[in-house]
């Protein structure tokens, strides 16, 4: 079992958002979580990345059979968990270069593991480029400056490539991409996908699922999993929208 | 009151010394202008908080000193010079030891035709008219304590001529080194930049202490940019942490010129920084940008003027200030757009990191605008690093410690990489990667 999130509460600034989440994620899924607008989607994949503006107030999540909430957010990245960010922060001045050398440097020094060589380091992040397509040039440009929307979510994914996490959570890194990007990034997901890893993939359309297909599909509704089940199920959201899960709920 | 009055008496008394020390230079004309000076600068009150330019910037601790304005030439060897130098990164290097200008210790060999750089004692001697033309032009005495006692004790101070039609790929460097081991100094380095018509050239102006040691640098220097001329400056102030800085530059813009300023302050217990610029002529060019870095008790201050008298004009001006412990900075970017001045574009920018709650920054953006079609924005922020960015960079395995350092370098290169002198550009680099990134 690499992810075990059992009976999961958490507020944000006082309002109770997610409402007794429980979810097992083992290596080598993809789990897709669907839902509404403020179903608690994106709620659910910062406080597994442990945004300090979300506070669980109950419930228990166990990684790799570690207490995940009692990991800094730092620790959580260094043990293997990668968030990829519905809106990539733009970082003016800091080298995408910079970044993924001092990240993979970080992780490894955690991990007891012995620093890159600039040469090595270099050749690996040229090779994860391919992977989703992007340009040299971007490596010297500031983290996503000026980046365009569908580039910000390849270099989320470029970034994911390089420090190869175990357990990927992809925050809506769908919305807004026309379908190239989204074929790209689709294409990078799955090529990195082995039975090593899981993927859990947040999103509100069931479009990205006919290129990442799924494992499990579980569907959120006011904080909690209302629906879990195989790919179908993200096709007969499809087709008949969230508003019969929501009246299921209701009864 | 008595303070001031000692302040004065001493510089006043020193002058007469100076007179008997300039020789034969005392018969030029340009001593009733010092002596001119010296009248004005003893009739100037002494600026005080309760004056709207001085607010926030108390500089009654320099009244507590008493500083010699006449030292005695410092022993200097080229091995104590060589750690201020950039290796051989500048072919032309003028050192000044405690204000005097020293040939034996400056690197002036094989200046290329076109470029005159000499000390303005040399200048003057010689009759250059160049200098006879501009020097105390710009920067007026009237109601300007420093100013007045700087053009009165104008002597030594660098002296840079780009004559029409010249292109000088190499820069140079102008080191002021303050030696004030043996007793408390003031120096007073004059600088005059000459830009010829169509002329390109650039410059550093470089303040650096011996040790960590009490004393007061009073700088002036005047700058004209004549026709479609290119001039690039950068002032690097690393003072010692105990000494007092002020300093102004004046710049005088003609048509289509391109005057370029960054200034990085990190030394000073009180730095003042006055840039005032002025576009004379239509289509001119100007980038005032800056950085300071200040920790402890240090008070930087920085006030800017572009005076767009002109139309077609373009300035920017970007100024970003670091502050730590209790330390407290000023940023006052006054920009004036004259009733003539249609079609400028004036942009201005601050921006503060506050990294201890201790440390106060006062800024305050200040636009006069006359003309009806003109393009001005100004923005300040202060505030503490976004904590959205270091969320991201935990994320990616990056602690507290390392990614602050990594925002905090971010934003202060910002400012750094638009420095076109590659060598004090690294340098700076270096120092915040010292600071920043260990």
């Amino acid at each position: 079992m690499l992810l075990e999130i059992k009976n999961l509460y958490a507020n944000v600034e006082g309002k109770e958002i997610l409402r007794g989440i429980n979810l097992t994620v083992n290596k080598g899924e993809i789990h897709a979580i669907m839902g509404p607008n403020g179903s608690g989607k994106s709620t659910l994949a910062n406080v597994l990345a442990g945004h300090s503006s979300f506070e669980v107030t109950k419930g228990e999540v166990f990684y790799n059979g570690k207490n995940l909430l009692e990991l800094s957010p730092e620790d959580r990245a260094r043990e293997g968990i990668f968030l990829a960010f519905q809106y990539p922060v733009e970082l003016p001045g800091v080298s995408n270069t910079n970044l993924l050398k001092t990240a993979v440097n970080e992780i490894r020094k955690y991990r007891g593991e012995e620093q890159m060589d600039a040469v090595d380091f270099l050749q690996m992040i040229k090779q994860k480029m391919k992977l989703v397509e992007l340009d040299d040039s971007l490596l010297r440009r500031s983290v996503n400056e000026g980046f365009s929307g569908g580039e910000k979510k390849r270099n989320e994914i470029f970034q994911m490539a390089v420090l190869e996490p175990t357990l990927a959570i992809l925050d809506e890194t769908d919305s807004g991409l026309d379908i190239d990007a989204l074929r790209v990034v689709a294409n990078g997901v799955t090529k990195l996908k082995s039975a090593e890893n899981a993927t859990i993939v947040v999103t509100h359309y069931q479009r990205l699922l006919n290129y990442i297909v799924p494992d499990f599909v579980h569907v959120l509704s006011k904080g909690r999993i209302v629906k879990s089940g195989g790919k179908e199920l993200a096709v007969e959201l499809e087709e008949k929208g969230y508003d019969w899960i929501k009246e299921k709920v209701v009864a | 009151m008595s303070d001031i009055l000692e302040f004065k008496n001493t510089l006043i008394s020193g002058f007469a010394a100076l007179e008997k020390s300039l020789n034969g230079q005392s018969k030029k004309a340009f001593h009733s202008v010092r002596k001119e000076a010296l009248t004005k600068f003893e009739h100037a009150d002494f600026p005080n908080i309760k004056n709207e330019e001085w607010r926030h910037t108390n500089i009654s601790p320099i009244l507590k000193h008493t500083f010699n304005p006449l030292s005695d030439a410092s022993l200097l060897s080229s091995a104590d010079v060589q750690k201020f130098v950039f290796g051989d990164a500048f072919k032309y290097v003028m050192v000044f030891i405690n204000g005097k200008f020293h040939p034996e210790l400056s690197t002036l060999d094989n200046l290329p035709e076109g470029l005159i750089v000499k000390s303005i004692a040399a200048a003057n001697e010689e009759n250059n008219t160049v200098v006879e033309k501009h020097l105390g032009k710009y920067a007026l005495s009237d109601g300007q304590i420093f100013t007045a006692l700087s053009t009165a004790y104008t002597f030594d101070g660098a002296f840079i001529n780009v004559k029409a039609g010249k292109v000088i790929e190499d820069s140079v460097h102008i080191l002021f080194i303050t030696d004030s081991r043996n007793e408390k100094l003031i120096t007073q380095p004059r600088n005059l930049f000459v830009a010829e018509k169509n002329s390109h050239a650039s410059v550093l102006e470089h303040y650096v202490s011996l040790q960590d040691d009490v004393y007061f640098t009073n700088a002036v220097t005047e700058v004209v940019v004549e026709e479609n001329a290119f001039f690039d400056h950068v002032k690097l102030q690393e003072e010692s942490k105990k000494a007092f800085h002020i300093s102004r530059m004046e710049i005088n813009q003609k048509r289509s010129s391109n005057f370029t300023s960054h200034a990085v302050s990190l030394g000073g217990i009180i730095s003042r920084n006055d840039v005032n610029s002025k576009f004379n002529e239509d289509g001119g060019e100007c980038t005032l940008n800056g950085l300071f870095m200040i920790e402890g008790s240090q008070l930087s201050d920085t006030h800017t003027l572009i005076d767009h008298a002109k139309p077609h004009c373009n300035s920017h001006e970007h100024y970003k200030g670091i502050l730590d412990d209790s330390s407290r900075g000023v940023f006052n970017g006054k920009v004036i757009v004259r009733q003539d001045a249609q079609k400028t574009n004036a942009f201005q920018q601050n921006n503060n990191i506050l990294l201890s709650t201790d440390a106060v920054i006062n800024t305050k953006p200040q636009l006069e605008i006359f003309a009806d079609d003109v393009k001005c924005s100004h923005g300040a922020t202060i505030g503490q690093l976004d904590e959205e960015a270091m969320f991201y960079l935990k994320t990616r395995g990056i602690g507290d410690d390392i990614g602050r350092g990594m925002l905090l370098h971010a934003f202060a290169s910002d400012v750094v990489k638009s420095i076109k002198l590659q060598p004090v550009r690294d340098y700076i680099e270096t120092i915040l990667s010292r600071k920043f990134n260990q």
